[in-house]
């Protein structure tokens, strides 16, 4: 015992950080610290709806700030890593920011500023009172957190916050349509995490760490012996569900159009990507000769994904349901880019990421307004829009051209992109997939905005005015998808830069495991 | 030991597919409750089963000896076992409102967020 008290207190600088952090790394830390703070907050502040409000857009206004001042930091100067109790990876739990990450936590504070603002007008004085605002808060804290952390374990925890918080946020106004949906909703989402999470502990059975920057090295090595390949398979099939990928893509069109708009816009723009995101850092960073081995199985699912998402909005006359089946086709454009695996294809999908949060948020905020508007949701009973507003028919006109994927819009590029990889990898069918899918999509589309844009109203509609909580973020939006469009080689090469770092992680791990650090 | 809790996480997998495939709501949740015990059986196991030698790290080494349960499996069910059962909680409250509201536990029979008399969109004007 007494040999023990006066054994030398051993030095700590082998397990934690004893350097003071430097202050820029807290960006790391910062929005995730930010939205759940706030999110508390606004809980207890519940009876003051107007004060709850006011904070939340404040809020997310700084959550912007914050997330570009993270995206500048990580694009100057590479991948930052910040661990939390200041143990080192892989014993603490660590954050690391690439250029993915950042990218992405920035389009998801974008939309959620957008669909924050347009709940202004859009929540009630009740769904306020049952939360609307923390649980928004909580959502990005749970999407912030998945886009930045560099810990497989921490991952799924921030998929169960995002998860707990779209519950609470679905089912808000408790009309029979919208529990119906989210039961669906939430059972197929349920065990979908769950299959992550057996992922994850076969994952830590096999690598004994959980800090991805060290999965990632360990990676190569550990292929022949590892059950890597069923491994990568659980990894797929979770975050297929999660992505709304083909087979397992029945509960979005059955959920998404059941809450208030501002919700839709919310998860149509934010949680799918949340999926896709995860499956690119998983099966592209972490495992990519498990992913080289499944490519033509995903490029087949992307493939079907496109078509039966084109297909379903097709078909559909609702016009949120539609943009439910356009959400899908989206999806399986960025499931071809991860397929591909190429420098182009990786790209065309993270551009494509970026592009559908912002498209998919600004449709689902115009559907609400075409449906104020028009009085109604479905195709068959809309009509005289553009004699009612030009203005209102030119913005859903661009935003209608941009889901299409034609020039000079945000859809077009990553589309280039990536049928263009399809065919220098010689797979012809997948650049016919994506290009067929554009095409009846633009049918979708066309054939939305004859009628409820150009033919004659049935009844004659009374002038609607469009106020500033629908309007600014509507043409915030749309000035967003015109510059993707038009200024694309800046973001083109951000998206390029962030593939490249999914393709070659050795910046990634650096930022976690400098030189010297132990081992 | 591992190969016996192997066999009864297997068993807790194929009761919880088997109820899951069920169409009616409370089968669902069930299943559901023995799913999110399987996996956390599965990590417990994956972390070895041993009560013979304590994971504490002596004094001069800076690895766990050899044999010892590994924590951190541990740690993480913890985590895991809060999640799940928030959740369950969630949807048995919600599975009870949705038979409250829609008059039904039948999943094939829920068609309030998807009509089943749709119409198809319109051809022409």
């Amino acid at each position: 015992m007494l040999t023990l008290m006066a054994a030398p207190v051993s030095d700590l600088s082998a397990a934690m950080v004893t350097t003071p952090i430097p202050p820029i790394h807290w960006l790391a830390i910062l929005p995730v610290v930010l939205c759940i703070s706030l999110g508390a907050l606004l809980l207890m502040l519940r009876s003051f709806p107007r004060l709850q409000a006011g904070i939340a857009i404040a809020g997310l206004v700084v959550l912007l700030l914050l997330d570009a001042a993270l995206l500048r930091q990580v694009v100057q100067h590479g991948p930052l890593t910040m661990v939390m109790g200041r143990w080192l990876p892989p014993f603490g739990i660590a954050f690391t920011v690439d250029v993915f990450g950042a990218l992405m936590a920035l389009a998801a504070a974008v939309a959620a500023l957008a669909a924050g603002i347009y709940a202004l007008s859009d929540t009630t004085e009740s769904g306020r009172r049952y939360g609307f605002f923390p649980l928004l808060m909580l959502l990005i804290s749970g999407v912030t957190g998945a886009f930045l952390t560099g810990d497989i374990f921490n991952l799924y925890v921030w998929f169960e916050v995002l998860l707990i918080s779209s519950f609470g946020l679905l089912i808000l106004g408790s009309e029979r349509a919208q529990i119906d949906g989210a039961l669906k909703y939430a059972v197929l989402n349920l065990i979908a995490t769950t299959l992550f999470l057996i992922a994850v502990g076969i994952l830590y059975a096999s690598f004994g760490t959980l800090n991805m920057a060290d999965i990632a090295e360990r990676a190569a090595g550990l292929s022949g012996t590892a059950p890597l390949t069923t491994l990568a398979c659980l990894f797929l099939l979770a975050f297929a569900m999660k992505a709304a990928a083909f087979p397992v893509n029945f509960w979005l069109p059955a959920s998404y159009h059941t809450p208030r708009i501002a919700v839709s816009a919310l998860f149509a723009g934010l949680l799918t990507k949340v999926g896709v995101y995860a499956l690119l850092r998983v099966l592209v960073m972490l495992l990519p000769t498990e992913r080289d081995e499944l490519s033509l199985l995903i490029a087949i699912i992307g493939a079907l994904t496109i078509l039966v998402g084109a297909l379903g909005a097709l078909a559909e006359t609702d016009l949120r349901r539609l943009l439910g089946y356009v959400v899908i086709s989206g999806i399986g454009n960025m499931l071809v880019g991860a397929a591909l695996g190429t420098a182009d294809g990786l790209g065309g999908a993270v551009f494509y990421a970026l592009h559908s949060v912002v498209l998919m948020t600004a449709l689902y905020l115009l559907a609400g307004e075409a449906g104020r508007r028009g009085g109604s949701f479905s195709i068959a009973a809309l009509g005289g829009l553009y004699r009612q507003s030009g203005w209102f028919a030119a913005i859903s006109l661009m935003l209608f051209v941009a889901a299409c994927g034609l020039p000079p819009f945000s859809g077009f590029w990553p589309k280039v992109l990536l049928v263009k990889a399809s065919l220098d990898l010689g797979a012809w069918w997948l650049a016919g997939a994506i290009l067929l899918g554009g095409f009846l999509l633009t049918i979708a589309f066309g054939r939305l905005f004859l009628f409820a844009y150009w033919r004659p109203s049935p009844l004659p509609l009374p002038p609607v005015r469009t106020g500033w909580t629908a309007g600014l973020p509507l043409a915030a939006l749309t000035i967003l998808v015109i510059g993707f469009g038009i200024l694309s080689e800046q973001l083109l090469q951000l998206a390029r830069s962030a593939a490249d770092g999914l393709a070659d992680p050795s910046a990634y791990i650096f930022s976690v495991f400098p030189e010297g650090a132990m081992r | 030991m591992e190969a016996l809790f192997a066999i009864l996480v297997g068993l807790f997998f194929s009761a919880a597919v088997y109820l899951m495939l069920s169409r009616f709501s409370i089968r669902i949740m069930l299943g559901i409750a023995i799913l999110g015990n399987a996996v956390n059986l599965l990590i417990f196991t994956a972390g070895r089963l041993t009560r013979e030698v304590p994971p504490i790290i002596p004094a001069g080494v800076d690895m766990l000896p050899s044999g010892a349960a590994n924590p951190l499996p541990q740690a993480l069910i913890l985590t895991a076992i809060v999640i799940s059962f928030s959740f369950l909680a969630f949807l048995l409250v919600l599975t009870y409102r949705a038979y409250q509201e829609l008059g039904t536990d039948d999943t094939t029979r829920m068609h309030d967020a998807e009509p089943e008399d749709r119409p198809l969109p319109p051809l022409g004007y």
